[in-house]
């Protein structure tokens, strides 16, 4: 068939495609308009295809190129339901992922708990210690925050009037982006990640230390105990990831380094999904229940144990069968 | 004058080696062209992305600030918002294209040429935190200009390209002549060097036009001074009826 024939066959339906790939791309489409669209599509694939192999006019074929690109946009278009993914997630698909990677978690889980408990003893023993990760001006703060006198406790505590809100606020842009940042230096053949998590186990481990020495162990521990079950586990789950994408690159195995990149980060980037869900569950819990004092610490150990329980059983238990269909 | 194989086989590499497109084949069975974007107008997009953050930034905090802490506690989940979300919001929802990307023509695909979705978008987003180590984008703009995608640390590791948006083919403007056909069937390569050669006539002498038609007269058969003409005739004849 002579090229100018072609065009003048096909013509037509080239411009009503165009006319529906616009409308698409502009978000403009009524649901019955664009139902011819998939077969609309293959034809253009096999008009394009035919064009290519009767070595037709190179300008003929980029407009075909063109109009098979901007089809394959539309069609492999990314159709997310979010909010069922996310209710799957919560309900099962988080804890077997856990499950599922709990090399990775017990590593960093060892790495991170490891260095908080050494840590934390060896302040606890030898108070000079502390002074060697801060400076007696972050000492002092620290110890102000959590005086028993104060009516509200942790960071901000000092100031009466601190709003919940800016707490909240707080707790969400510092400790989210300490998540992202353990998880992406992960990229740094792990080296990152394991110097995030060491840091942060020790730090934690010299406040909790220093605060369990000077007699402040009270105000302290009930403070941290409510919203750590949700932090300290999804500091780990950051770790995790991140280690995940070190030893992919140092251990790819029958891929090749990138390839092996990039599906350990497929999985990882579950893990730090799971990640912001529990540090937003823990800003929440950080800034409006473990700051008031008007519950005794004894509630708070209550309250405490009981999440860290929830949210071992969530862990063990969630997920383990598939929901009825 | 003939060409030898081994020169040949020469040119076909330096041609794979210049030839930034990148080629998808997609289950329709045919290949898709993409144009990867390289570091300065990627760089200039996140450029403009960032002021746009800024500015938005600024006039929150103002606003905010009568607000008191709870306006505190808000401007700060919006700079969180801003920091670690806005490029995902965007490309997820903006078929690959952040404000900045749309402004210079450029979107995010997968290394499969679809378009990008949550998963992918977050790695690479997150991972742009290892891109900038250890100062000013050094590891990104270094793996950019050694990878043939222009791919930095966090489009490696998530899969995605950044590539140029298509821009409809306009009609090449050449000389007009009586449409010739070919003596022999052109490939496509072939096609597009003679249409090239046609559409650029007006930049070049006419010495290096006849030079450069001379090295065709054997293989079209014609007088080395007639090999312009048979050229065009043949570029006009390619592009068909108007």
């Amino acid at each position: 068939m002579k090229q100018s024939l072609f065009e003048r066959r096909h013509q037509a339906e080239w411009d009503a495609f165009q006319a529906l790939l616009l409308s698409l791309e502009q978000g403009k489409t009524k649901e019955d308009e664009s139902q011819a669209f998939a077969a609309q599509y293959r034809r253009i694939c096999q008009q394009l295809a035919l064009a290519q192999e009767r070595t037709y006019s190179t300008h003929l074929i980029d407009q075909l190129q063109l109009l098979a690109m901007r089809g394959h946009q539309q069609f492999y278009r990314h159709r997310s339901h979010l909010g069922a993914q996310i209710i799957g997630f919560v309900l099962a698909g988080f804890p077997r992922l856990i499950r599922r990677e709990w090399r990775s978690v017990l590593i960093a889980s060892l790495v991170f708990y490891g260095s908080l408990i050494g840590m934390g003893v060896l302040v606890y023993l030898y108070p000079e210690l502390v002074y060697s990760l801060m400076d007696p001006a972050q000492v002092t703060s620290m110890e102000t925050m959590y005086d028993p006198e104060n009516r509200r406790l942790g960071r901000f505590g000092e100031r009466d009037a601190g709003d919940d809100w800016m707490m909240f606020g707080f707790y969400i842009m510092n400790n989210i982006g300490i998540g992202f940042q353990t998880f992406a230096s992960g990229l740094l053949f792990g080296l990152g990640t394991l110097f995030f998590l060491l840091f942060n186990g020790l730090y934690i481990g010299a406040v909790a230390g220093h605060l369990t020495r000077i007699g402040y162990s009270d105000t302290f521990w009930s403070f941290v105990i409510g919203h750590g079950a949700f932090e300290l586990t999804a500091i780990t789950f950051a770790g995790a990831a991140g280690l995940k994408l070190g030893w992919a690159l140092l251990v790819p195995g029958r891929h090749t380094r990138i390839e092996a990149l990039r599906l350990a980060a497929a999985e990882a980037v579950k893990l730090v999904a799971g990640v912001v869900f529990f540090l937003l569950i823990a800003a929440f819990i950080e800034a409006y229940w473990s700051s008031m004092t008007f519950a005794t610490s004894t509630i708070k150990y209550v309250v405490g144990a009981g999440l860290w329980l929830l949210v071992a059983l969530y862990f063990i238990f969630a997920g383990r069968r598939h929901a009825p269909d | 004058m003939s060409v030898s194989p081994a020169n040949h086989t020469v040119t076909q590499d330096a041609l794979a080696v210049l030839d930034s497109r990148y080629k998808v084949e997609t289950p329709e069975g045919i290949d898709l062209q993409l144009r990867p974007a390289g570091v300065v107008p990627r760089a200039m997009a996140f450029i403009i992305d960032l002021l746009i953050r800024g500015g938005v930034m600024l006039v929150a905090g103002i606003v905010l600030a009568l607000l008191g802490d709870f306006g505190q506690g808000l401007l700060l989940i919006l700079f969180f918002l801003l920091n670690w979300w806005y490029m995902v919001l965007f490309e997820v929802f903006n078929q690959g294209r952040s404000p900045g990307k749309q402004a210079l023509g450029l979107r995010v695909v997968h290394d499969d040429g679809t378009p990008v979705g949550w998963g992918a978008s977050l790695i690479r987003n997150l991972l742009r935190f290892v891109d900038m180590l250890p100062v000013g984008y050094a590891l990104g703009i270094l793996s950019s200009l050694l990878h043939p995608g222009f791919k930095r640390l966090g489009d490696l590791a998530a899969g995605t390209l950044v590539v140029y948006r298509d821009e409809p083919p306009t009609r090449p403007q050449i000389p007009e002549v009586s449409p010739l056909r070919a003596p022999f069937a052109l490939s496509q390569d072939e096609q597009r060097a003679i249409l090239g050669f046609a559409e650029r006539q007006a930049g070049l002498s006419s010495g290096r036009r006849a030079e450069i038609a001379g090295i065709l007269a054997p293989a079209l058969e014609v007088h080395a001074d007639l090999a312009e003409a048979e050229l065009n005739g043949i570029a006009r004849g390619l592009l068909g009826q108007a």
